[in-house]
């Protein structure tokens, strides 16, 4: 864990007053800031009173929902893998979503470079959570009211790992996923830039992503062994 | 452990040249050597590991009886009618053209320590510098009272695949409407452990659409079973009264068949069978008996690198060795596999050595689109394999969950499969 920082990010919200008073524990963020940020998302999402579904599915009760569940919507596999392996849309996951898209759901057909500030995403699912069902329940029923993230640490991202190391631990990955970079029934993990690569395992490590085998397989690697992993899987012949 | 190369280079040219006329003694050109008996999940890996890896340094030869080889893991999928037989049959055609492995196709008959030397039922001595068993099962004398190997065609094992999965289908399939398929089944520790289970669930798929009044009795010695809670919630999904599971509470321990009558004594009850599948105690495969490294049934190794306890030339893999605690299944063998292979090269050239990791998952399908799976991760201590971390399917998941853990072990298997044969 040399290389780990781990940083506690409690969100604050700007307008933080009016959503504490009303879910009760403790605020998301800023609706009002929210709604302004939801412009990048519109061209592809709708939510609020008849919304529907666009290039993606309409957002309204998006919290607590199972991924890939709205009908009519056609999901691409790697949600619909994801909701397989029991993928739920709370604050966490929906966070993590935003972040960067394709480190949660390999294969999302989202492609949206991501919210890196904490704090606009933190906007942006308190004003979509006013769509969803119950919303002053929401926090409660996962305990989320606050995020509590554990972010990878520049160190950590800028780890240089080394890909023969990495080809001895890659033994273990290639019993299940094929080196061809092949994916019937388990994804591949060839050629993935190596940052999306250690983005994806840490989420499993962190239990973030749902697959239990991938959670227990990413639970026992280091900093250094993900890095050398994504090093070697990133130029695999 | 260090190694002397002059020296054994010296002892391995003068063995080859003992040794004139036997065609399969490869002239190694001073290169260290390492032959490989049995090309399962344990075998071919590590030969395939050694050679990729070596580029070239190591000679290996990969000494294996078949020319097919059918893996047993899938092998019920078989049975259920889920999976052609050809399927799960495997040649060794990539190993010796893209990675220049020696596969001989015989069986080894003896093995000399002292003089570092394999005996091929066809008399060609090979010699080597690291030996690798991986020669998976064979069964205990006696372990079933009435059962011997000349029983095998009255009442097949099948815990083999091959020829005996193709006799246990078609003894199946010629069931009489509504006759009786009797599993014995066998005492820990066994080849896959879910796998008799996974094996009745897959009987149970194919006579409930051709023999639906069929019924399923398991004699089993133990009281409980891999993944017991998953495959009973199954079985009464998909195959509601069919299926009696009678375990040594109730007297499933105390079992004696009759192949020539086709009837198996279930303490005292004595039952007639239309198919009876013995699955008998097992053993360690005969040469690792013959090598002398077996301390009762199993061959006892190190975790930090699969090195027999009783020689350190010698690597035991897969079924046939005695680690710790990882089941033996053909997951565990190619883990196995991997963590020798890196140790073997690492003592005969200059390779980098890091430290032992193993992992291990059986997925087992319970019917259509119904699939279960339980894992773990382990580590190597100095007394054994020790497991770190593990999961299990829940009873009650849905259908999709299920449906995605058996696509899961379709893509497991294709990968295993390229991760043995290349």
């Amino acid at each position: 864990m040399r290389w780990l920082i781990g940083v506690i990010v409690a969100l604050n919200a700007f307008g933080g007053a009016a959503v504490r008073a009303e879910s009760g524990v403790g605020a998301i963020g800023d609706t009002k800031r929210g709604a302004s940020i939801f412009r990048k998302c519109k061209g592809c999402h709708q939510v609020g009173q008849g919304a529907k579904n666009r290039v993606g599915p309409h957002l309204n009760g998006i919290f607590g929902r199972k991924a890939a569940a709205v009908d009519g919507f056609f999901y691409s596999k790697g949600i619909r893998r994801a909701a397989s392996d029991g993928l739920v849309w709370d604050l966490e996951r929906l966070d993590a979503y935003l972040e960067n898209p394709k480190a949660l759901v390999s294969g999302t057909r989202m492609s949206f470079p991501g919210l890196k500030d904490a704090h606009d995403r933190a906007d942006v699912l308190a004003y979509l959570r006013r769509f969803s069902d119950k919303p002053s329940d929401i926090p409660e029923a996962a305990p989320t009211a606050r995020l509590q993230e554990v972010e990878l640490s520049p160190e950590t991202l800028a780890l240089v790992g080394d890909p023969e190391y990495g080809e001895y631990l890659s033994a273990e990955c290639t019993t299940c996923h094929q080196r061809d970079g092949s994916d019937e029934g388990i994804p591949s993990i060839t050629h993935w830039p190596a940052g999306d690569f250690v983005v994806a395992m840490h989420a499993y490590k962190r239990k973030i992503r749902p697959h239990p085998v991938m959670q227990m397989m990413a639970g026992r690697l280091d900093d250094e062994e993900i890095a050398a992993l994504a090093a070697y899987f990133e130029n695999v012949e | 452990m260090t190694l002397d190369r002059r020296s054994f280079i010296g002892k391995g040219a003068a063995i080859a040249a003992a040794s004139l006329g036997a065609p399969m003694v490869m002239a190694a050109g001073g290169k260290p050597r390492v032959v490989i008996v049995g090309g399962g999940a344990g075998g071919a890996t590590a030969a395939r590991y050694i050679a990729k890896g070596s580029k070239g340094e190591i000679d290996v030869t990969l000494v294996e009886p078949t020319r097919k080889y059918y893996t047993c893991f899938f092998s019920n999928l078989y049975l259920g009618g889920f999976r052609e037989l050809s399927s799960i049959g495997h040649t060794y055609g990539k190993l010796a053209a893209d990675y220049g492995i020696n596969v001989v196709h015989d069986w080894a008959v003896g093995i000399d320590r002292d003089a570092k030397t394999v005996t091929l039922a066809g008399g060609d001595v090979l010699p080597y510098d690291r030996l690798v068993l991986s020669p998976g099962i064979d069964f205990v004398d006696g372990a079933v009272p009435g059962w011997d190997i000349s029983a095998q065609n009255a009442m097949p094992h099948a815990y083999k695949a091959g020829s005996q999965s193709e006799l246990l289908k078609a003894q199946i399939n010629a069931m009489p409407q509504g006759g009786t398929y009797v599993m014995v089944a066998p005492p820990n520790p066994f080849r896959c452990p879910p796998g008799p289970y996974e094996r009745v669930s897959m009987v149970a798929h194919a006579l409930k659409a051709s023999n639906p009044t069929a019924k399923i009795i398991i004699a089993d010695p133990k009281p409980k079973f891999s993944k017991m809670a998953l495959f009973q919630e199954g079985w009464g999904n998909h195959y509601d009264g069919m299926i009696d599971w009678i375990g040594q509470d109730f007297g499933g321990d105390n079992v004696k068949v009759d192949p020539g009558a086709m009837t198996v004594d279930i303490d005292g009850e004595v039952v007639k069978a239309d198919v009876c599948n013995v699955i008998p105690a097992m053993k360690a495969g005969r040469i690792c008996e013959l090598a002398g490294v077996n301390d009762g049934n199993w061959a006892p190794v190190s975790g930090h690198t699969m090195q027999s306890r009783i020689d350190e030339n010698i690597y035991v893999l897969g079924d046939a060795c005695s680690q710790g605690d990882m089941p033996k299944s053909g997951f565990s063998a190619n883990s196995q596999a991997k963590v020798a292979a890196m140790a073997i090269r690492g003592a005969l050239t200059d390779s980098k050595v890091f430290p032992a990791k193993f992992s291990n998952t059986c997925w087992s399908l319970l019917g259509t689109d119904d699939g279960v799976k339980v894992g773990a991760t382990y580590q190597a201590t100095d007394e054994k394999i020790a497991k770190v971390d593990g999961f299990i399917s829940k009873t009650g998941e849905g259908g999709d969950l299920r449906k995605a853990t058996y696509e899961e072990s379709i893509g497991w298997y294709a990968g295993i499969i390229s991760d043995m044969f290349g």
